[in-house]
Parts: structure tokens; sequence; C-alpha cells
């Protein structure tokens, strides 16, 4: 079954001087799902983003949208979609209310739709209340329900958005997730960008694992996961043996059952074709470099292994996450 | 173009809605500084200022004409600031991001500055009346004067958008716009005639075209039409070179940024 393609990309590259941020995608987003680009910072996720709302040009390659170059046909690729910058884009003196009327006309919406859409939307994200305050009084998270909202002003059938619910407590995460899917429902083809392992895994239909710029993995997160296959170990070694993980982790690779080892710092991810079969050897492999083992778990490929298995490192470190 | 129409509208007015929030701003855009030179400068220096050397019958009636094209300095270099803030938190990424005509943005703030300019240019000249300074070409040579702001304001408004556009900080945009503004100001007429400074700075003044646009103004005001226009002919030829390269420089500053 072939599915209609609502978003293409051919080899696309932007470079800043000599660094690429992005180099070579090529991928396709079909029309009704919702697109994820999973990656760290600075891996390009809002530089493709940017590409694809046409507010910068590829160096090199090519980008569809619903039938349309984004460099040739900007403008028209601009009629169709709506997007949701990273960065809070408000005017702390403008109203909730103002912005969208604000918007409705540079949509050129007509009159009567603006009027009947604008109540609408502010009641989707919840901010009928506060619709009439200046943007300055908002929290943060009202701010990025009005960028939402602002999102799908014009109606558009493919919305962007740059990390939705970066910065945002649980249940304003959980509500944003809550209208993507709504959205989803409606029929609008989305693409997101995130660095949250879980909103990739629950959000998400498919998604491509980006890193330093390029697609590292690329399907939906179940075919990600069970194209790990087997299983993964995970060790967590006691901070007084931290010098010897080096070695254990040599030790670990010549072992014929596992398929590879990725230190963290605070012990190893091995990982493995059965957990049952190669338990036992990995814990004869810790007494014989004298590793004391604070903790061994083992579970089936989740998404952050599949992260550090298509990328050789972790997506983020484990210190506690800083808020911008 | 209906649609051209709408987005500049729109665009214009929310402009004037946040200059009509910000309070404290409102205040000193329409009771500009600029006033006070007047008021305080012109009545300070009465006594100091030599009337042959100024050739005006008081100091007052021969600064009116620098605290106009003052104002139209600092409003035009100042006129980019706002879409730097824009530039910073991605708003102005917003805007660019829905089917808008490239240029409306840009448009918009022209508009939004030069007719805030034009609204203090007259409170200038109110107030100058006030004190007794009237232009003896009257009503059509208050429309020349505020032609002649608006011609000098367009490329001012252009350089500090280029500027916007270009720098990485906004500490850059303000440190370049303090260098560029005292020496237009002390290198022109608006304080003292050409004839009063030392040659090397006259020359240089001569090469300042906020040096011309102060001349014709001031004969405006002072002399009459006989003596005017030849000024002003000249002053607007030269502001439509100034524009044209003001222009040139910021369009292609805005492409670079807007890719
Ligand atoms: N205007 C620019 N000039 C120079 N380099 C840039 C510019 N914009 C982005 N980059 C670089 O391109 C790379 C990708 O940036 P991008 O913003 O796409 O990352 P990202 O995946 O969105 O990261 P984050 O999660 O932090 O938002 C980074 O190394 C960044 O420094
Ligand atoms: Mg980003």
């Amino acid at each position: 079954m072939s599915r209609a393609v609502a978003i293409e990309t051919i080899k696309l590259r932007k470079t800043y001087g000599t660094l690429a941020a992005v180099d070579d995608l090529t991928f396709q987003v079909y029309a009704g799902e919702v697109f994820g680009l999973l990656g760290p910072n600075g891996a390009g996720k809002s530089t493709t983003l940017r590409i694809l709302i046409t507010l910068l040009r590829p160096t090199s390659g090519q980008a569809i949208v619903l039938g349309h170059d984004v460099a040739r046909d900007a403008d028209l690729v601009r009629r169709l979609i709506g997007y949701v910058p990273q960065e809070r884009a408000i005017d702390r003196f403008l109203t909730g209310r103002e912005h969208l009327l604000l918007l409705a006309d540079l949509y050129h919406l007509p009159k009567d739709e603006a009027q009947r859409r604008i109540p609408e939307l502010l009641k989707l994200v919840d901010l009928e209340a506060r619709a009439d305050q200046p943007a300055k009084t908002y929290s943060g998270g009202m701010k990025r329900k009005l960028d939402i909202a602002c999102g799908l002003l014009p109606n558009p059938k493919v919305l962007f958005l740059d990390e939705p619910t970066l910065g945002l407590d649980v249940q304003s995460r959980l509500r944003i997730w809550d209208y993507v899917r709504q959205l989803k429902a409606r029929g609008i083809t989305i693409v997101m960008t995130t660095n949250y392992l879980d909103e990739a895994d629950q959000l998400c239909d498919r998604l491509a694992i980006l890193d330093g710029g390029r697609i590292r993995a690329m399907g939906s997160p179940a075919e990600l996961k069970a194209g790990l296959g087997g299983d993964i170990v995970s060790l967590t070694i006691g901070a007084e043996d931290a010098g010897r993980i080096e070695a254990l982790a040599t030790a670990l690779r010549v072992l014929p059952m596992v398929r590879a080892v990725t230190a963290k710092p605070s012990g190893l991810d091995i990982r493995v074709e059965s957990s049952e079969k190669a338990l036992p050897a990995v814990l004869e492999a810790a007494n014989r470099t004298s590793c004391r083992l604070e903790l061994v778990d083992y579970h089936r490929p989740r998404l952050d292994d599949v992260f550090v298995a298509h990328t050789g490192h972790a997506i983020r470190s484990e210190f506690p996450e800083t808020e911008e | 173009m209906n649609e051209y129409l709408q987005e500049i509208r729109a665009l214009t007015m929310r402009w004037v809605r946040r200059l009509s929030r910000e309070k404290f701003s409102m205040l000193f855009t329409l009771v500009q500084p600029m006033l006070f030179w007047l008021i305080f400068f012109g009545n300070l220096f009465q006594r100091a200022a030599d009337p042959q050397v100024t050739q005006a019958p008081n100091y007052i009636s021969f600064l009116a004409a620098g605290v106009v094209v003052m104002t139209v300095l600092n409003n035009g270099l100042a006129g980019g600031v706002d879409l730097l803030f824009d530039k910073e938190n991605g708003f102005l990424e917003r805007l660019m991001s829905t089917p808008i005509n490239r240029t409306s943005v840009v448009l918009s703030r022209f508009l939004f500055v030069t007719t805030i300019t034009c609204l203090q240019v007259l409170v200038i000249l109110g107030v100058a009346w006030f004190f007794g300074v009237e232009a003896v070409t009257g009503l059509p040579g208050i429309a020349v004067i505020l032609l002649i702001s608006m011609l000098f304001g367009v490329g001012l408004t252009a350089i500090s958008m280029a500027l916007a556009f270009s720098v990485k900080s906004h500490g850059d945009f303000f440190s370049v716009l303090g260098f560029l503004s005292l020496p237009m100001i002390f290198l022109s007429s608006a304080l003292v005639p050409l004839q009063a400074m030392p040659a090397w700075m006259s020359m240089l003044a001569k090469f300042n075209p906020m040096t011309w646009a102060i001349d014709a103004v001031r004969s405006l005001i002072l002399s009459g039409w006989a003596e005017a226009l030849p000024k002003v002919g000249m002053v607007v030829m030269i502001m439509l070179v100034f524009d044209a390269i003001c222009l040139y420089g910021s369009a292609r500053a805005f492409r670079r940024a807007m890719g």
C-alpha cells in the first residue's frame, strides 16, 4: 500500500561556513501522520524545520511540501502551513486576541472567518479568560499555548511544531500531547521536533533520529526498537570502581553473546542477544575485573537504547535537566 | 493588492498599539527630549549667541531648524530598534512564515516612523511658534519642511533597519548608533552656522546630508522663498541620492538576513 506523501526532502543540506547544520537529509512524511525529528541540542532539527517552512534556503538539495518546492514556490507553501517556533514568538505588549487578529490579517482571512475562528482557538488552548490581557502577564505555559493557537489559525494542512513542550510542566505537556492527537484526528499532518524520548515514543507515528545534522535512523518507534533486537543489560557500578569501567567494557566486548557496549558516567549499557544467556557471563566478567555492581537491570530495547545504538551516545547527560 | 494593504495596515496598527501600551515611552516620544533642547538651549544661549554670527533675530529661531532635523535624525536612527527586538525574540520569524509580501514588515515600519516623525516636527514647530518663531514661508513652507523631514527620515530608518538585520547583538546596535549620531549632530549646522566653524569642520559638515537639510529648513523658517527654493531643490536631490544608497544597503542586509 502506498500512502500519500505530504513532504519530501531530497539530499537536503544547509551549511554555515564550514559547519554542515544539516547534511544529506532524505525523508518522506506521509499525509495525516505525526512525524518527529528527534535529536540532541544542535542536531539540526530547527534548521530542517526552517527550511521546510521556507525561512531558510537550503545550500543544496530539495524540499517539497504538498507538491510545492519550498525554494521556488515559497509563497504557495506559506499559504498551506502553520508554524510554531521554538522560541516563544510573542509580542509582550499585545493581548492574546490581538496576536490572533494580527495573524488573521497576515494570512488574509476574511473578517467573518477570523471572527469565528479566533474564539474557537482561544477556547481550544484554554486562554479565553486571559485573552484580553497583554502577553507579558502570561506564564510560560500560557505563552506556549498562545503560540500553538497562532500556528493553528490559518487552518493549515501541515503544522510544524518546534519543540512544543520544551520547558513546560507535566500537565501542560500532557495537554499539548492531547492537542496534537486531536489535530491528527482532524487529518492535519504534523511535523514536530523534540529532544524528549518519551514524547517521540508516545506521540510520533514515525520519526527520524537526527544527530550531527544527519539522519541516523528512521521508522516508527516500534520498528526502531524491534530493529535493535535482543535485550539491554544495564550495569550501575559503584563510584569507587569508576576507574575500572573501561577494563570491564573491554572484557565484555570480546564475549560472543555481546553485540555492543556503551559507557555511561555511572556504568555500562550492554546490548546482548538474550539477557538470560548473557547475564552469567556478564556477572563473571564484572567479578574478574573486580567491579562492584550496585544495580543490574535488563529490559527490551527502549527508544533511548535505539538512540544510543545509532549515534554512539546518550541524547542528554544524566545530570538533572536544566531549564532554560 | 488588497491583501498587501490588509497586511500593511495590520502591521502598522501593531506599532501604534505597542506605542499606546508603552505609556512611558509614549510620553517620551511625544514630548521628545528635543523639545527641551529647543526650550532650554534656545533661551539659555540667547545671550551667548551673537546674532551677527547666527544671522537670526534670536538663538531660538536659529535653533528651531536644527532641532527639527535632530528629531528626524533620532527617530530615524532608532527606527530599526523594534525590528531588532522582533528578530531577537523570534517574532520576526513568525511574521515571515506567513504568506505576506516580503516588504510588508519593513514598509509598515517606514510608515509608522515617518508618521511619528512628522507629528513631532509639527509639535516642535508649534512650540517654536509659542516662543515667537514663525515660519516666514507659512503653511506651504511647513509642508516643505515635512517633505524634507520625510525624505531624510526614510534614509535614516533604512540605515537603522540595515543595522538591525546585520548586528549580532543589540549591544552592537546601540554602540554603532551612538557612534553615528553625535558626529552627525556636531558636524552639521544644527547648533552653529558653518561660517562660525573652523575651516576643517565646515569642510566635513558639507559632506553631512544633515547640514543641507538644516540649511533648507532654516531658510524656510527665517528667510523666505527666494532664498529657500534653491536650497530646497538642492536638498531634495541630495536626499534622493542618500535614500537610494541607504535603501539599497538595507535591502541587501534584509535579503541576507531573511535568506
Ligand atoms: N544562523 C546560524 N549561524 C551559524 N550556525 C548556525 C545558525 N543556526 C544554526 N546554526 C548551527 O547549526 C547547528 C544546528 O542548529 P539547530 O538550531 O538546527 O539545532 P537544533 O537541533 O534545533 O537544536 P536545539 O535542540 O538546541 O534547538 C548548530 O550547530 C548550530 O550552532
Ligand atoms: Mg531547535
